[in-house]
């Protein structure tokens, strides 16, 4: 186990100094110039020839990235090409939104999926069934700024049950969570179906029902317990799905996350701000996956790490 | 020495409208929420350019010379009175008495000169350095040779004086822009990378606080040196706000000002409602939607080809598709700017016309070409209508659909054969025709990385526009524009851009807000000049 976790560690890692060098190289390979960004519309070629040099742009390409890794190593994601301002704590002071954004997605999506998978199940190529399933082939198929708006135009603005975007209470969060969470609920719920129609067939379900226990509570005793483990496996996974889906659903509700910086940084071609944000999300997804590996022994012991 | 001295005009006319100025003016207090889709990048004044951050950090930033509100005529603003040089090149700025920081420090005319050195000083990155290319030491400064401006002089402690090394008629345009506003050294250097987040100025309002991704707010300067403004009490900046999430806030009440304007897709219904009457103000912008081709490369190295392309386009039925948000534009420069020729009606749509242009260009059955645009709606729909025009007389354009960056870079480097240029459109910094000319149509832009993307280079109409600009004389204003309207008339018949609309403005705010329309368009401030409205329910 000890070994495993220590292999898959430095696995990790290969793959973040990856990630970094992928980003590096395909933000210079984007036909666009951010001196000229920064430099301006009056500038003249002496000052824009200045900046560069400033900025280390007139290096070869693999001095450069040399240099960020070995600034990244050391935590310092460097200095904002249009605010600048450090971009690490630039980063920093927007990552608890997006956390919090995603515990309340993930949230949601368990809210939405466990309960409509079980409900599908249990009225299995019914009605019932059928509806549940077509709603979630929409909610999986919806792009989310679509959904996002929708949710905000029908609760916030014709109802006002919740504030039109913004952040900072329970109430700010819940449109954005189920943005986020209905698409992944919408897969849980086909997860959940099939799970628990597999469960239901198994011999210890059959001698439930032999000994006269109620159709209830045979689902959500017997079958729930057993069915929700492989969801569980999954919500590690969710982390990586959610990183993209923030982008969208944070300009959607004014969320002030890394989303939104992503969003802004790009349009601005400010390459520190896109290198750091990605460096972070990758981090978070390959902790997520390795998070979801040693998960799933702990829930069904036939699987073993190897 | 030819002595201006307004402030004493000013005065008298001041005494004389005094107390019917008092009995109208609107009182102090209240508060207005402006909301925008992105983040502000920096208050700094000599780094920050663009549409969103400028007019904030006029709010809290002065300079020596400023514009009347709602207006583009000069004044005074931290500078009581000034004088010009018979030969133009020395400007002498006597300085207010008890301006303040607000950090409670006086202004003095050491702050003057730091805030000029820092806006040139290579180690700024400011992206306007370059506007003070005239004063004296300019070169040595920006080449990194020397630490300070050989042309500023402190005269005593409360003039200043500015050597050019050419005389400048933009000159005083120039001590208005965000660029030379005055900053304070100490705290500059006590912010160190922090100083854009952590404003500092003598203007009208006082930087309160900045949550990153959310909001700024500026409170009223109750030590500011005009007294009666600014009205508002508190002025909020909220970001990471959708416009359409933005007008259903306004509409409930939560909003007084949709920063980025009416989305288009909602533009007719807002404007249909009669409710929104009074809500929205409609104004004038100094600016010009354009088409550039690149007269260094064939096809369009022959003029005929850059006429007929002017022909071709009809500009009435794009600014239908824009849903009349602008007016059909005739020539580069736009109405509301001075040296615009209401004589000159530029080149009429008439295909016909422009078929037999580019038969005697030897191009009868016409060419294939590309045509770049951004990528944000409505740019590429309209680049898709010019596209239509130019295959009806036989020109097939493919369109390249870009982010901003991709299409500036593609302009910068000459690969572009044609641009629209909607979304990055030149936006006048001043009022002034020459800041329409030099770095998008003279030779100075022409070159790699500049901001001329028809790459045009006209040597003899540069001349002619520096010799405009070197009448700074009161009584020579009125030659100097005549002589920008003949070269802008000049660089019409080159045909180096096809000018396609001037876009107008429409400011949607809350019932809640007062002030004169021309202040919810301010050619100078955009949106709005936060320094002059007012809240109603304050009153």
């Amino acid at each position: 186990m000890l070994l495993y976790f220590a292999k898959r560690l430095s696995a990790s890692a290969l793959i973040l100094v990856g990630v970094t060098i992928v980003t590096f190289c395909l933000t210079f390979l984007i036909p666009a110039d951010p001196v000229a960004m920064i430099a301006g519309r009056n500038s003249t070629p002496e000052m824009r020839e200045q900046i560069r040099i400033q900025l280390g742009l007139d290096k070869p390409l693999i001095q450069q990235y040399a240099a960020y890794a070995q600034r990244l190593a050391q935590g310092d994601f460097g200095i904002s090409y249009a605010r600048k301002s450090e971009v690490g704590p630039l980063i920093a002071s927007r990552l608890p939104a997006t956390l919090l954004l995603m515990l309340g997605a993930i949230i949601a999506e368990l809210l939405i999926g466990i309960p409509a998978g079980l409900y599908a199940a249990a009225r299995r190529g019914r009605t019932g069934d059928k509806v549940a399933m077509t709603l979630s082939f929409l909610t999986v198929s919806t792009p989310q700024f679509v959904l996002g708006l929708s949710l905000l135009y029908f609760f916030s603005y014709l109802l006002g049950w919740f504030p039109l975007s913004g952040y900072g209470s329970l109430s700010h969060l819940i449109l954005p969570a189920v943005t986020l969470g209905l698409a992944g609920g919408g897969w849980y719920s086909r997860m959940m179906r099939s799970s628990m129609i597999e469960i239901l067939r198994q011999d210890y379900i059959r001698t439930a029902r032999a000994k006269g226990m109620s159709e209830r509570r045979v689902m959500l005793v017997h079958g729930l317990r057993n069915a929700i483990l492989p969801i569980i496996a999954m919500i590690g996974l969710d982390v990586g799905i959610f990183m993209s889906g923030v982008v969208v659903v944070e300009n959607v509700f004014g969320w002030p996350g890394i989303g939104q910086l992503m969003w802004q940084a790009i349009q601005s071609l400010d390459i520190p701000i896109i290198m750091g944000i990605t460096t972070v999300a990758a981090l978070f997804i390959v902790a997520g996956n390795l998070l979801a590996d040693l998960v799933a022994p702990l829930i069904d012991p036939r699987i073993r790490l190897r | 020495m030819r002595a201006l001295l307004i402030s004493t005009a000013a005065a008298f006319a001041l005494l004389a409208a005094a107390p019917a100025a008092l009995a109208q003016s609107p009182k102090q207090g209240g508060a207005a929420v402006v909301t925008f889709n992105n983040d502000l990048t920096t208050l700094d004044p000599q780094v920050g350019y663009d549409w969103q951050n400028w007019s904030v950090i006029k709010s809290i930033f002065d300079g020596l010379m400023d514009y009347k509100p709602g207006t583009t005529e000069l004044e005074p603003d931290l500078a009581e009175s000034y004088t010009v040089s018979d030969d133009g090149l020395t400007y002498t700025f006597k300085l207010r008495d008890g301006v303040k920081f607000h950090n409670g420090r006086a202004m003095t005319p050491a702050d003057v000169k730091y805030s000029l050195e820092r806006a040139v000083n290579p180690a700024t990155q400011s992206p306007g350095g370059g506007y003070f290319s005239a004063i004296d030491g300019y070169d040595a400064l920006a080449g990194g040779k020397a630490t300070e401006l050989a042309g500023i002089r402190i005269v005593d402690d409360k003039t200043i004086s500015f050597t050019l090394t050419r005389p400048d008629a933009t000159f005083l345009h120039l001590m208005a822009i965000n660029f030379a506003y005055i900053v304070p050294k100490e705290e500059v250097e006590k912010a160190g990378a922090d100083w854009g987040k952590k404003p500092v100025g003598t203007g009208a309002f006082k930087f309160s606080e900045w949550v990153p991704g959310q909001r700024i707010v500026l409170e009223r300067n109750k030590d500011y040196f005009r007294q009666s403004v600014p009205y508002l009490d508190k002025l909020t900046f909220e970001f990471g706000q959708d416009p359409t999430v933005a007008i259903l806030r306004l509409k409930n009440g939560e909003v007084d000002i949709v920063g980025d304007g009416i989305p288009p897709a909602q533009f007719t219904e807002i404007m249909a409602d009669p409710a929104n009457k009074e809500l929205i103000a409609v104004g004038d912008q100094l600016q010009t939607g354009y088409v550039t081709m690149n007269v260094t490369q064939p096809p369009f190295d022959n003029l005929k080809i850059r006429q007929a392309v002017n022909m071709a386009i009809n500009k009435d039925r794009i600014t239908r598709l824009i849903n009349n948000r602008a007016v059909p534009a005739n020539q580069a420069l736009p109405p509301a700017m001075p040296g615009y020729n209401t004589q000159n009606k530029g080149y009429a749509y008439d295909p016909e016309g422009a078929k037999k242009l580019l038969a005697e260009a030897g191009q009868p059955e016409g060419f294939t070409t590309e045509l770049y645009a951004m990528n944000v709606d409505p740019n590429p729909r309209i680049a898709q209508a010019i596209q239509q025009d130019l295959a009806a007389i036989g020109i097939k354009a493919e369109i390249r659909s870009l982010a901003q960056a991709e299409v500036i870079a593609a302009g910068g480097t000459g690969k572009a054969p044609m641009i629209w240029s909607g979304g990055m459109a030149w936006i006048a910094d001043f009022p002034d025709p020459a800041n329409f000319y030099y770095g998008i149509l003279g030779c100075a832009g022409a070159v790699e990385g500049g901001w001329n993307w028809s790459k045009y280079c006209n040597k003899e109409l540069d001349g002619r526009a520096e010799n405009a600009d070197a009448m700074v004389k009161a009584d020579q204003a009125e030659t100097r524009i005549s002589e920008w309207k003949s070269v802008f008339d000049d660089v019409l018949k080159d045909a180096p851009w096809a000018p396609v609309f001037n876009e107008k403005r429409f400011t949607y705010h809350s019932a809640r807000l007062g002030g004169d329309p021309s202040l919810f368009t301010d050619p100078i401030h955009i949106p709005v000049n936060y320094d002059y409205i007012f809240a109603k329910d304050a009153q």
